[in-house]
């Protein structure tokens, strides 16, 4: 039987025989992954578990990234429960402090999730490691604690919409864009239970990055899993983080998709997410002149290397509008280095920009750029949820890094090719 | 289980942000969480339950983050039981993991409204409307998470796998 992509990576995992959509079936993982806010509740669950040693102490990864560094002292506790049980278990893919940086955009970094893997994590945004051709799914606490323990964990295998793109993008229109535009298509329950499938020449054409922005954001849609093909790019991708035996992956011909989408790139405008729902989507057109407070560019969803170079190139020789806390985070230490080193800093110091450690920080509204009543936020972050970013009276637009970078100047949204 | 409570209704795509707000995430406490249920929906919300009482909401309840905190928390609000038209696909699992009851009823959820005093048969699935005298019954669960239910939850059936491997 042909597969989709989901099917095919499930069944790598599983000894049972793989029949279609809505079976239930037990798969070996590959990672499971849990953060400082997430853990603390999976370490409980493993403990009531009885379990008494993870199952592979190179496949899990905890990664302190949310209220770090240590914004007050319940988080610090919550911190030194993870690393206290890191320490026991003997985990090697532990981080806090110098080596850590926002989960998602680390794990793929380090060269420890890759094509064809499943990987599982008390965080909803796993799902990112679609963009390298893995099944990779968020969880809670306690079915990670399960998975920590035994290996594996249950999956009802998921229908999957497949999604195509061709046409040419314009200028200043990327993988966030894309993933937006999808979102607002679909609507934020629009892939519930369900995987998205991504493909088309469009997609050829994007860099890894721009994969890993848009699988991240398949969860915005409800979705299990954003699933990429994982092609030569992957391949080089993987092998610079340091793999080694990755195969490319793809669904096969004749495999059975709940629905088919096709659209087409060309003349799309940068898109815009409005308060308070990701698919809440215009082209930027229709939103420009809505005035912002502050403009965060960081986070899982666009906290890369290739997000800081095109919000530099916007700001470069420029000034963020005096009415614009611009706020700048680096997803990890490498990302972190690399834009000092190829100056990327100096464009946002002298652009008024505040950077910051890599952190989670006010993506979630954990600290570092929290917003009072009345204020309003472009962010490149994903979640514009009411209240996510700070006050239940404030508002969060999401964009790209080139729309909040532009948006910061203008002290208004707008569209950056329009600056 | 039988539940007897009151309906407090809510609408579609609420968030685990809504839930339980993140200031809040620094504590794994249910009493502390269950004070703070529906803080990012409305300051004060939880003021209005009394232990037993049932929520009840539209679509895509508890989309967003993966915090098991917010099952936690409406578990720590004295909320036993939640009907929505359909649940967020992580918000799922981790109810049924943490020993919240969820059922899913579809289009019926329009016949349940805020204030409705509800009795919930939680084994058959069935809410008896005591207001209007309708009843709803949700759909089966599958068998396999059945199963878990029957277990006591994952953490229990993870416990009888680890005893089995020695
Ligand atoms: S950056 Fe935001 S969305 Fe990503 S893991 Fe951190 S809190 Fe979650």
């Amino acid at each position: 039987m042909p597969h989709t992509l989901a099917e095919k990576i499930l069944q790598a995992h599983t000894d049972e025989k793989i029949t279609g959509a809505g079976q239930i079936v037990n798969c070996r993982v590959s990672m499971v992954l849990a953060n400082d806010i997430t853990a603390p509740l999976a370490i409980k669950s493993f403990k009531a578990m009885g379990a008494t040693k993870v199952f592979d102490k190179d496949k899990v990864s905890l990664v302190c990234d949310h209220f770090t560094p240590n914004k007050d002292i319940d988080s610090a506790e919550q911190v030194k429960v993870v690393r206290d049980f890191a320490h026991e278990m003997g985990v090697t893919h532990y981080y806090e402090g110098g080596n850590v940086g926002v989960e998602h955009a680390l794990l793929p970094e380090l060269g420890i999730v890759g094509p064809g893997d499943i990987v599982v994590g008390a965080d909803s945004h796993t799902c990112t490691y679609g963009g390298l051709g893995a099944f990779a799914t968020g969880m809670g606490s306690t079915d990670i604690a399960g998975a920590m323990a035994l290996g594996e964990t249950w999956f009802k295998v998921p229908p999957t919409i497949r999604v195509d793109f061709d046409g040419q993008l314009e200028p200043f229109v990327g993988g966030k864009d894309l993933i937006l535009h999808v979102i607002g298509q679909v609507g934020v329950s629009g892939a519930l239970y369900r995987a998205l499938e991504f493909g088309g020449p469009v997609i050829d054409a994007l860099s890894i990055e721009g994969r890993m922005t848009m699988a991240n954001m398949a969860i915005e849609a409800g979705g299990k899993a954003g699933l990429f093909a994982a092609d030569a790019k992957t391949l080089a991708y993987c092998a610079a983080a340091g793999r080694k035996g990755d195969q490319a992956i793809a669904a096969d011909a004749g495999a059975v998709y709940e629905r088919e989408l096709k659209l087409s790139v060309s003349g799309m405008q940068p898109q815009v997410a409005c308060p308070h729902l990701p698919d809440n989507v215009r082209g930027v057109d229709e939103v420009k002149g809505i005035k912002v407070d502050q403009a965060v560019i960081g986070s899982c969803t666009n906290g890369r290397i290739e997000d800081l170079r095109e919000a530099a190139a916007i700001l470069k020789g420029r000034k963020a509008h005096k009415n614009v806390r611009l706020i700048v985070l680096p997803a990890t230490p490498k990302i972190w280095r690399q834009a000092m080193d190829e100056g990327l800093f100096s464009i946002f110091m002298d652009a008024g920009a505040v950077v910051g450690p890599p952190t989670c920080g006010p993506c979630l509204g954990g600290h570092m750029g929290i917003l009072a009543g009345g204020e309003r936020c472009i962010a490149t972050t994903n979640r514009n949820f009411k209240g996510r970013m700070g006050s239940l009276q404030s508002e969060v637009y999401l964009g790209s890094p080139a729309v909040a970078a532009a948006s910061a100047i203008a002290g208004e949204i707008i569209n950056p090719a329009k600056l | 289980m039988l539940v007897t409570g009151n309906a407090h209704k809510v609408g579609a795509h609420i968030d685990t942000d809504a839930i339980i707000p993140a200031r809040f995430l620094v504590t794994t406490d249910a009493e502390v969480l269950g004070a703070n249920c529906m803080e990012g929906l409305e300051p004060g919300w939880v003021k209005r339950v009394k232990k037993n009482d049932i929520m009840v909401a539209d679509e895509n309840f508890g989309c967003g983050s993966s915090r098991e905190h917010a099952p936690i928390a409406l578990l720590g609000a004295g909320i036993p039981v939640v009907v929505a038209k359909s649940f967020a696909r992580i918000f799922y699992r981790n109810g049924f993991n943490m020993g919240l009851v969820l059922l899913e009823v579809g289009d019926d959820i329009a016949k349940l409204k805020d204030g409705d005093r509800l009795e919930v048969d939680t084994g058959k699935g069935e809410i008896k409307n005591l207001t209007t005298g309708e009843t709803v019954v949700c759909a089966k669960v599958p068998a396999f998470m059945q199963e878990l239910l029957d277990a006591g939850g994952l953490v229990p059936y993870v416990k009888k796998r680890l005893a089995a491997k020695g």
